[in-house]
């Protein structure tokens, strides 16, 4: 065997290092040295990120199972940056009093399911993308039971788990129709295969599919895990679980269904997908609008965001590969703005109710200008980066040019309108009802208020920089191999 | 007598099918955790039986069933060790006792 191949995925084996790193320094270190163990995984953290912008190299290992193009490290750079502030923002957390016994098990477990997402953004036969959603998916469930004392947490994790294994059985059914059909497992030879002949296995398969991965990005009709979860998690688990693994899941649905099933595009996904984006989005949004519950506002608005996510895959193109990937690197930031001030103020009193930020601008003023950009920055309001986003993810799914997709377009603009109401609900409630005041002042921590302002300046300024598009649809247009089989 | 693959297919979809329900209206966590072995399991056989009949000149599907055990077993036992937690916290295992969070 060519140990060689090994070198085509630096950004694999930097994560590895990373992980071996950290537990090192759990294992062996003394009891004194391991308060310091979360600073040192966010600084070889931040080493290793930086290090992955240098990276660079096309090409393919293992015969063609595992591909790295321009567009796949741009994706594991924006999961990088992602991950790089929720563990900023877990720091508090994590160094908490019933936590920081198992505080390293916490890193481990969050670095290891961010090398499943590596594996399955770039895996290029089903064996090895099967493999990566579950290295993604199983230690997230046993993060989502991380907090031992809650019972919520244990609730979550049961019913996360259950809908996880189901899902990919479902999933992996799918592909033994899609096995049969073309006789490999190989994204590529899986798309010569079943060119021209459009049978109706293939279109079971298809549906088995698109269901499988739909439970994992939460996807209407497949969403109801999602809110409990949300709830019930840790608030470190859950803006992870929210903005690094939705992303990672959105990239691979599309190249699952642009290079395997491209030659079925118009003739079945395109229409199972529209009905799913109708569905999504507009699902998403009326449930938001009666939540009180914080987590599960931003739960069902997590489940909105992905529908607007799934506009970038029904576009088809390079165009929309391209915006798809910025959607998801703004909405990291602004979920991650949102989840880091909902965090600092759980941490503190235990709050998370919406009607807890009553007055919040007259003692946290700070807290509640963060909050305010990033609920303007999900609703899309101009000058944020989020109105650049819907913006891009719009006129990707315009460029398809049928009347159809024009229509689908519209619906979403609709829904924005919607959900504009409901995050300004939380707007309302910290600016306008001033004299009801529930949390008193306090302090942030060191570490939350450097991922907050980090957040707040990635909403400013990611919009306006015009070069962080540029990159990601030159990215997006070297893979352009990707959508052959499509139109 | 040589089975013709139908007669291994039928078992296997019936299998999953068993699954789905089983994981729809049993009420024991481990009896859904028995169902979702069903659906994982019933896979495998299909995969197995695919490769042997439809492509007997390579092995990819054997492949695939052989990763897919594993698989399996890491997640059954992932949820058997939640199952327990949440036994701990409630004291029973009935999916009626954990449903405080909806809607």
């Amino acid at each position: 065997m060519d140990y060689s191949q090994f070198l085509m995925m630096p950004q694999e084996l930097g994560l590895l290092l990373v992980f071996l790193l950290v537990f090192l320094f759990d294992t062996f270190l003394p009891k004194k040295a391991q308060s310091s163990l979360s600073i040192f995984t966010c600084v070889v953290f931040a080493l290793f990120t930086i290090a992955n912008v240098f990276m660079a190299g096309n090409g393919t290992s293992f015969s063609g199972m595992y591909e790295q193009t321009s567009a796949t490290y741009a994706m594991k750079l924006i999961l990088n940056a992602g991950m790089l502030i929720v563990l900023i923002q877990a720091t508090k957390w994590a160094n908490s009093e019933f936590v920081a016994v198992r505080r390293g098990e916490f890193y481990e477990l969050l670095l290891a399911t961010l090398l499943g997402m590596y594996i399955m953004i770039s895996a290029r036969h089903f064996l090895l993308f099967v493999i990566g959603l579950e290295t993604a998916s199983l230690p997230l469930a046993a993060l989502v039971a991380f907090d031992k004392k809650h019972y919520e947490s244990h609730e979550a994790a049961a019913k996360y788990m259950f809908t996880a294994v189901f899902s990919s059985a479902i999933f992996m059914l799918g592909l033994s129709f899609v096995y049969a059909l073309a006789g490999s497992l190989y994204f590529n030879d899986i798309a010569v295969n079943i060119m021209g002949g459009q049978s109706a296995l293939l279109i079971v398969a298809l549906v088995f599919v698109i269901s499988g991965v739909g439970f994992k990005l939460s996807l209407v009709p497949f969403h109801l895990w999602t809110a409990d979860v949300y709830q019930g998690a840790p608030t470190a688990v859950t803006s992870y679980l929210s903005v690094i693994s939705k992303g990672a899941a959105a990239f691979a649905f599309l190249v699952i269904l642009a290079q395997v099933f491209g030659s079925a595009y118009s003739a079945a996904w395109e229409w199972m997908l529209y009905a799913v984006i109708v569905l999504t989005i507009t699902v998403g949004n009326l449930f938001a609008i009666r939540q009180r519950d914080l987590k599960r506002f931003l739960a069902f608005s997590s489940i909105s965001q992905a529908g607007y996510i799934m506009l970038g895959v029904i576009a088809g193109s390079e165009v929309g590969l391209a915006s798809l990937m910025f959607y998801v690197l703004v909405y990291v930031f602004s979920n991650l703005a949102a989840f880091g001030v909902i965090a600092a103020i759980e941490n503190k009193t235990g709050k998370v109710n919406m009607d807890d930020y009553n007055g919040l601008f007259k003692t946290n003023p700070w807290l509640a200008f963060s909050m305010m950009l990033a609920m303007f920055s999900l609703a899309g309001i101009p000058p944020f980066a989020g109105f650049f986003s819907k913006f891009f993810i719009f006129v990707g799914a315009c460029h398809t040019g049928s009347v159809a997709i024009y229509v689908l377009v519209l619906i979403a603009l609709i829904n924005t309108i919607i959900s504009l109401y409901y995050y300004l609900l939380v707007v309302k409630a910290m600016f306008i009802k001033q004299d009801e005041c529930v949390i008193p002042t306090f302090k942030v921590a060191c570490s939350e208020k450097v991922a907050l302002i980090i957040t707040t300046l990635g909403i400013i300024l990611i919009g306006l920089a015009s070069c962080i598009y540029t990159y990601l649809a030159e990215a997006a247009s070297n893979s352009s191999a990707m959508f052959m089989f499509i139109h | 007598m040589e089975l013709s693959l139908l007669m291994y297919l039928i078992p296997s979809l019936v299998m999953f099918g068993c699954g789905v329900y089983g994981f729809i209206t049993r009420k024991n966590m481990i009896a859904i955790l028995i169902s979702l072995e069903l659906m994982l399991n019933s896979v495998d056989i299909n995969f197995a039986v695919f490769n042997s009949y439809l492509f007997p000149g390579q092995m990819e599907g054997m492949f695939f069933s052989l990763f897919a055990i594993a698989i399996a077993a890491a997640e059954t036992a992932l949820a058997l060790a939640i199952v327990i937690n949440v036994y701990r916290k409630v004291k029973n295992v009935d999916i009626k006792e954990i449903t405080k969070m909806k809607f």
